[in-house]
């Protein structure tokens, strides 16, 4: 993916959601990426923290919670998280499945500073 | 410590971008397809073979996406179809904005089908909405059995896929059954489809499948 394009989406809503004293006290930004984004953490921590420098957001610090892939198996009504990307249930093997998590990507909070 | 609660979408901009293209598409009944695949697989020939087989039954428009150069617009172009050159610069997929920006270079009045045939590219643009109504992924013969397996994001995504260069299969060491089981593992309501856009075969039945979703509309 390219993580430095997805970290300059995430500056900009942050940018948007802060007033006055709030611009210069970012301690953290909390994110959510889901496994399926194919979004690399490392890569896009990088990226965030190429282009905060110097600005506003400098040392502010990007969490990301992964969220796993997680499917509702149609045939049996089980949820389950799945480790790799084959999209069977573990518990009845059927392939009808709808993925209810893994695709996430978004803002979730800013944390300030006190 | 204080908490601001966001809750937006990293890709929200894209997406509403996205959603008012679809209106667009679905106000003037267009079937729009987002055509991805690795570089190479022959999206650009699926597409001439389309244009050849179709222009008589429908009428379409297509948006080319590529990293440099126009050479695939020429291509249809030389055919007679409106169609509109993307050049990213650098970009590894399309994103809305762009498709947005085309279609204002298009009399989209009468268009039945509009193709927008992405960059060569079968990570990023998995993540990217157009505003299609589907996403069509190609895989040729010699790009391996196991292609779907290595890329699930795409493959998930897709409800439609072509397995192209068919008539390349006497040279190879690939399973059509096998590269099928494997799309079909990572998403088993794809549509396939079987194709040569050197000698036509499949063509004909991806052409009908193309004319009864336009006449779904």
């Amino acid at each position: 993916m390219h993580e430095l394009s997805v970290a300059e989406n995430i500056i900009e809503i942050v940018q948007e959601h802060l007033q006055g004293d709030q611009k210069n006290a970012v301690k953290k930004v909390k994110v959510k990426v889901g496994k399926l984004t194919n979004i690399l953490v490392d890569s896009l921590i990088f990226g965030f923290e190429v282009l905060t420098k110097e600005t506003n957001l400098d040392g502010s610090e990007l969490e990301i919670e992964v969220i796993p892939i997680k499917i509702r198996c149609e045939a049996c009504g089980e949820n389950s998280t799945v480790d790799g990307f084959l999209f069977n249930c573990p518990v009845c093997q059927s392939s009808s499945i709808k993925i209810i998590s893994g695709y996430e990507l978004m803002v979730n909070e800013i944390e300030l500073k006190d | 410590m204080s908490i601001l609660t966001v809750e937006r979408k990293i890709l929200e901009k894209n997406d509403e971008i996205a959603t008012s293209i679809r209106e667009l598409f679905q106000r003037h009944k267009i079937f729009a397809i987002n055509l991805v695949s690795s570089p190479g697989s022959g999206k650009t020939s699926l597409v001439e073979q389309t244009i050849a087989k179709c222009k008589n039954k429908f009428r379409m428009a297509v948006i080319e996406g590529d990293v440099q150069t126009d050479l695939d617009a020429q291509r249809i172009h030389a055919l007679g179809i409106p169609v509109v050159q993307i050049v990213t610069h650098g970009a590894c997929h399309l994103e809305a904005n762009l498709v947005r920006d085309s279609l204002q270079n298009i009399n989209i009045a009468g268009i039945d089908l509009v193709i927008i045939e992405n960059v060569g590219n079968l990570v990023c643009p998995a993540g990217y909405d157009l505003g299609e109504d589907q996403k069509v992924v190609i895989v040729s013969t010699t790009e391996g059995d196991d292609k779907p397996l290595k890329y699930p994001a795409m493959f998930r995504r897709a409800s439609v896929l072509i397995i192209n260069k068919l008539d390349l299969l006497p040279h190879l060491n690939a399973s059509l059954e096998e590269l099928e089981k494997n799309a079909l593992s990572i998403n088993p309501s794809l549509k396939i489809f079987k194709t040569s856009c050197q000698t036509g075969e499949g063509i004909n039945e991806w052409c009908n499948w193309l004319e009864l979703r336009i006449k779904k509309l």
